[in-house]
């Protein structure tokens, strides 16, 4: 399979439809944005540093995260670290994304690895899993994919903004505790994974006295040991 | 601007943290499905969200001075607990925020 031509109007259609996919789930990635930006700005990091996050790193959970441990003075090789693992669910998705994608150049190859969040993943695989593999399937992932990379980049400047006015007093920064509860409860749906998200968080409050954050991984290596224990009864 | 430890590293922080998510991404569709995934690493890495994000919520709920803090003066906790209660029954992030914001609000006003 090749990709069609960028002047070939099935490929401009697919790229729509692509970001038209994507868009009511910019409904929430919108504010998510916004208050990582915010976060950002509220725990020291520079506009041009919190911005760029944004774009280099482009993966929500992890920058709510380094921003968090950014903030508590956490050696960079915990955070490097902590970014590492808690991305690594993306290697499933160019998993599964990769038969669809297969015999692309390597252009297109890298610009849509860079573009495949979580969002993206969901409504192009969903697409993928309906029609099989079409030629136009490149181009609706890039379009899925650059219409939540421009909203990323918006959402996060207005949040930079906006932190800049908001006085500490109003106590934003639990807003990071409430998005990941909100991201996690939804989703456990069975025992192995509540169990694992209990004895994580348990583990990290227990082991928050450890040395340079490390307590952090060793919840995260507890809570997924326990939910694939778990799998089994 | 307030100075963190951490700060002449940031960029370290971007770019790294940058290419090792852009290296996990790219990582199978650059292997054109020569090689799968083993299926213990895909079950694991499924309960890689939940246990880092909880690993982030509960000591931000139970420890937010930095000390363990159960108790009717922790407002953090009370606050949490409403968020995951709408969590739950609407599966909405923005609702969830709002609502746990709400109760802290309300709370700090109370007490």
């Amino acid at each position: 399979m090749t990709a069609a031509s960028s002047s070939s109007p099935a490929a401009r259609a697919d790229f729509w439809a692509g970001v038209r996919a994507e868009l009511p789930i910019l409904l929430g990635v919108t504010p998510f944005g916004m208050i990582y930006g915010v976060l950002a700005v509220k725990a020291g990091l520079p506009a041009a540093a919190a911005q760029a996050m944004s774009s280099i790193v482009f993966a929500g959970s992890s920058q709510f995260m380094a921003v968090q441990l950014i903030s508590t003075a956490t050696p960079v090789v915990v955070i490097i670290l902590s970014i590492l693992v808690i991305n690594l669910r993306h290697a499933l998705y160019s998993a599964s994304i990769a038969p669809y994608l297969h015999g692309l150049s390597r252009a297109w190859k890298v610009v849509l690895a860079y573009l495949l969040t979580d969002e993206a993943y969901a409504v192009a695989i969903t697409l993928y899993q309906k029609k099989g593999v079409i030629p136009g399937s490149p181009w609706f992932l890039l379009g899925a994919g650059l219409a939540l990379w421009t909203d990323w980049q918006l959402s996060t400047a207005v949040g930079i903004f906006l932190g800049a006015q908001i006085p500490a007093a109003w106590s934003l920064d639990f807003t990071l505790a409430l998005t990941f509860i909100a991201l996690v409860i939804p989703n456990l749906r069975d025992r192995p994974s509540t169990l694992a998200a209990l004895s994580a968080g348990v583990t990290a409050v227990l082991a928050h006295g450890l040395p340079y954050k490390l307590g952090l991984l060793l919840a995260a290596l507890v809570g997924i040991l326990v939910g694939l224990w778990n799998e089994r009864r | 601007m307030e100075r963190t430890a951490v700060n002449g590293n940031l960029w370290w922080i971007l770019i790294l943290g940058g290419a090792l998510t852009f290296l996990i991404r790219l990582s199978f569709i650059a292997l054109q499905g020569r090689w799968q995934p083993p299926e213990l690493l895909q079950r694991a890495l499924r309960y890689v969200p939940p246990a880092v994000l909880s690993a982030i919520i509960l000591p931000e709920m139970l420890m937010p001075q930095g000390s363990l803090q159960i108790g009717a003066e922790n407002l953090r906790l009370w606050a949490g607990l409403a968020a995951m209660w709408v969590a739950w029954r609407t599966r909405n992030i923005l609702l969830t925020i709002a609502a746990g914001m709400a109760v802290l609000y309300l709370l700090q006003w109370l007490f």
